[in-house]
């Protein structure tokens, strides 16, 4: 019991990270019509606005301490951050402790800028060609932003830890009467379930319960005609782009604390993402969360030690890493169109 | 009608024709001295001032900065050899062959591949770098799955292959072959040096959970570790492979919380093991008390540039490595000084590795007076030295293994700067790592014969 309750939250921790990528692909291919495979750079582009925000909360004025030598036997330098100088100790510390939090004011604007960069400068010149033209181009751009992140940043991960209020872990089995320590769970992921469940709810909320929404939906739905209502759409889509490229960010900010970040971050879900949105139906939002947590679930129990066992019982190696790939085959196998795809998209 | 065989038609013969045909006659016979050198009486035989050697380090990929460390490294190696610089261990090395004036007197020149941490693609920089720049030595490489595919091509080829960062047992196990040495030291020589530290530290009566990176470094040292530990009483729960594509590591931390195991041994490199570390961390294992003992986690093998990307999450931890910038023997001190000068950052353990190779190598070639492999390879088997920051090591001729001290480290709870991440806690004398050449773990191979190609 234990075991199935830690792999539940942890498969809702996965699929909150499959999710939000996962819905940000989708609301760009319903829009735009776009396969964007550089979505996933997206998140990782976030990732790296919490490495910045933690850099910069470290520029440190340098004196020397002549008393100390260094590796080499020079004088010590001695570093101490500008906002400790500034800020006093105390307020300084809490700053760079809160570092990623305050990320995500960094991550919005950068997001969008780089999305509506991203949208008007390259991928709107796509939008009448083939879909594999997209998928090449946008993962040529995934592959030039990957590098331009490792020549700046370096190839190795780069630690980004939670404020130290949230270090350690919630103790789910005496909630439930169990004995102490048997399901815990880190307090940071369940933040990240969290948070994702309320990111994903405001997207909703904003297609739902918002004039510009309700004109973005209805132009997923009928491009042509909205535009004929005097509606300038593609305005509206390009801000979609950057709105879909502004949740992958967050998405990644929120996510350093949980694997230290590195350049290639984005492609290791770009993958995964894209096999949730093609389960969860090409352009269906509700479909891609839903097909999100569902295979984020069945992965980590998946990687139970009593699945592997049955597996190895029947000759067989384990299926954690292609249980995705399974689920995906006997879907679309079954249901061609995704769990909740639409007639008619990409079907031409 | 009967041919007239005794009279020679001229017909369609010219002057200008017979030259011509001579001469695509000559090129095509030239050829084959073009491509394989029959003359030659080896691999790429240096004729003109200079050697090439080449470097085949991961320049892109998850290993990249590890990559640019090794080529900083060979670098510096390069220069000291050309009599450049303060000539770092050249100083210090016990062998007094080296004169700084190149390599038998020929001026070093180096061509860099990149391995991108992939086997194809390190074999065909190899083969590039020796068919086409002529390289005569190839050394690097951050992976013992590259490590022995490029050894395997380098034996092929007929030149000496000199490899980098590999700790896998099966590089100078099953895979070993006679172009090929090995100087960083391997799975069951960390197993060797840590179990005593951890019997010592944790006790004898302890249960460990292992994760085990899928492929043949995880496999080797999975088991190292395994049979070391359990010689020193301890018992193993579960050992669980994890694909090297892992990035989250949680459904495989969260079997461990509840499976009476006492220690987690990571058996996990590079971006595996900072996330398997992290994600442990996170989970509360090394706040967690199981079987009446504070639950430990292990890091068999250490690398400070991965101990960096770990952060906090490292303190404490217990671990081992070839070699640490923050020994004080002589041959270290100058090695650090010589790096720290020119880059401003010490040496990690791949840097050292790979520098001390290339002087090895060198000397090598001076001791035998030539740049034939197989003299190489004569002068480096059964080799003694010292010098060169590990203290007396031994190149053994059985399996081209180095064979020296190992470092047992811990993550540094007060680290005093962002390079003072690990401390040692033990240097493990060499007596204590050694085993047999046909050791079971390092069965199965043939060194086979040396291969001077041409």
């Amino acid at each position: 019991m234990d075991q199935f309750l830690l792999q539940v939250l942890n498969g809702l921790d996965k699929g909150s990270a499959y999710a939000l990528i996962a819905l940000g692909l989708t609301l760009i291919f319903g829009t735009l019509g776009v396969v964007n495979f550089a979505h996933g750079a997206l998140f990782m582009v976030g990732a790296f606005c919490a490495v910045s925000m933690q850099k910069i909360f470290e520029i440190s004025k340098v004196t020397i301490d002549a008393t100390k030598t260094d590796f080499l036997g020079n004088p010590l330098k001695v570093k101490t951050p500008y906002v400790i100088e500034w800020f006093g100790e105390s307020a300084g510390n809490a700053m760079i402790n809160w570092s990623v939090p305050l990320a995500l004011l960094l991550a919005i604007p950068v997001m969008l800028l780089v999305g509506y960069i991203m949208e008007r400068g390259l991928i709107k010149h796509f939008y009448k060609r083939p879909h594999a033209d997209q998928i090449l181009v946008t993962f040529g751009l995934a592959i030039v932003i990957q590098e331009i992140v490792k020549a700046s940043y370096g190839a190795n991960p780069i630690p980004t830890p939670a404020p130290s209020q949230f270090v350690g872990s919630f103790d789910f089995g005496v909630l439930l009467g169990m004995d102490p320590n048997a399901v815990i769970y880190p307090y940071w992921r369940l933040i990240y379930f969290a948070f994702s469940a309320v990111i994903i709810s405001a997207v909703f909320a904003f297609l739902r319960f918002t004039t510009f929404g309700m004109v973005v939906r209805a132009g997923m739905a009928d491009r042509e005609t909205v535009g004929l209502l005097g509606i300038n759409i593609d305005r509206r889509f390009t801000l979609m782009f950057g709105a879909a490229a502004a949740v992958a960010g967050l998405a990644g900010v929120m996510y350093t604390p949980i694997n230290s970040p590195n350049y290639h971050m984005g492609m290791d879900f770009l993958v995964l993402s894209f096999v949730v949105v093609v389960v969860g139906g090409m352009g269906s939002l509700p479909g891609a969360v839903l097909a999100g947590f569902m295979l984020g679930i069945l992965e980590s129990f998946a990687s139970m030690n009593a699945v592997k066992d049955f597996f190895e019982m029947l000759y067989l190696p384990s299926i954690d890493q292609i249980v995705i790939y399974l689920v995906a085959i006997i879907v679309l196998l079954t249901r061609p169109r995704g769990l909740m795809g639409k007639a008619g998209v990409m079907e031409e | 009608m009967r041919p007239d065989l005794g009279r020679i038609t001229m017909s369609n013969f010219t002057r200008r024709g017979l030259l011509k045909t001579g001469a695509v006659a000559g090129a095509g016979l030239a050829m084959p001295t073009l491509i394989t050198s029959p003359l030659a009486a080896y691999t790429n035989e240096p004729t003109g001032g200079s050697v090439t050697l080449g470097f085949n380090v991961p320049q892109t990929g998850p290993y990249a900065d590890e990559g640019a460390d090794e080529l900083r490294a060979y670098e510096l190696a390069v220069e000291h050899l050309n009599g450049g610089g303060d000539g770092g261990m050249m100083n210090t090395f016990s062998s007094k062959a080296l004169k700084g004036n190149g390599i038998l007197g020929k001026k070093v020149e180096y061509v860099t591949g990149d391995t991108q941490t992939k086997s194809d693609a390190a074999r065909a920089s190899a083969k590039s770098m020796i068919e086409k720049d002529g390289a005569i030595m190839i050394t690097g490489g951050s992976s013992s799955g590259v490590a022995v595919a490029v050894q395997g091509l380098c034996q092929e080829a007929g030149v000496i292959f000199m490899a980098g960062l590999t700790h896998s047992n099966d590089t100078t196990g099953k895979d070993k072959k006679a172009n090929g040495f090995r100087h960083f030291f391997n799975g069951y020589m960390s197993g060797a040096a840590l179990a005593p530290v951890l019997a010592n530290e944790y006790g004898t009566d302890r249960r460990a959970y292992h994760l085990t990176a899928d492929y043949t470094w995880g496999w080797t040292q999975q088991e190292s570790i395994q049979a070391a530990t359990e010689a020193k009483g301890w018992s193993t729960v579960n050992n669980v492979l994890t694909p090297l594509a892992t990035t989250d590591f949680s459904s495989y931390i969260a079997p461990v919380l509840n499976s009476g195991a006492d220690v987690l041994v990571l058996n996990h490199y590079g971006g595996n093991m900072v996330n398997s570390l992290t994600n442990a961390v996170q989970f509360g294992l090394r706040d967690k008390q199981v079987n009446g003992k504070n639950f430990e986690i292990v890091v068999p093998l250490y690398s400070e540039l991965m101990a960096k990307g770990a952060g906090e999450n490292i303190k404490g931890i217990l671990g081992s490595t070839n070699w640490s910038w923050t020994l004080g023997d002589d041959g270290t001190k100058a090695f650090v000084k010589a790096f720290g000068e020119k880059y401003g950052f010490p040496p990690s353990n791949a840097a050292q590795t790979v520098y001390a190779q290339t002087l090895l190598y060198a000397d090598a070639c001076e001791r035998a007076g030539t740049f034939n492999p197989c003299g190489i390879a004569e002068s480096l088997e059964g080799f003694e030295f010292d010098g060169l920051g590990n203290g007396p090591t031994l190149y053994r001729k059985e399996d081209h293994q180095c064979f020296k001290d190992v470092l047992v480290m811990k993550g540094k709870e007060n680290p005093t700067n962002e390079y003072d991440a690990l401390e040692i806690v033990e240097i493990t004398p060499r007596a204590q790592v050694e085993y047999a050449p046909d050791h079971p773990m390092f069965a199965g191979g043939d060194l086979g014969q040396c291969n001077p190609g041409a």
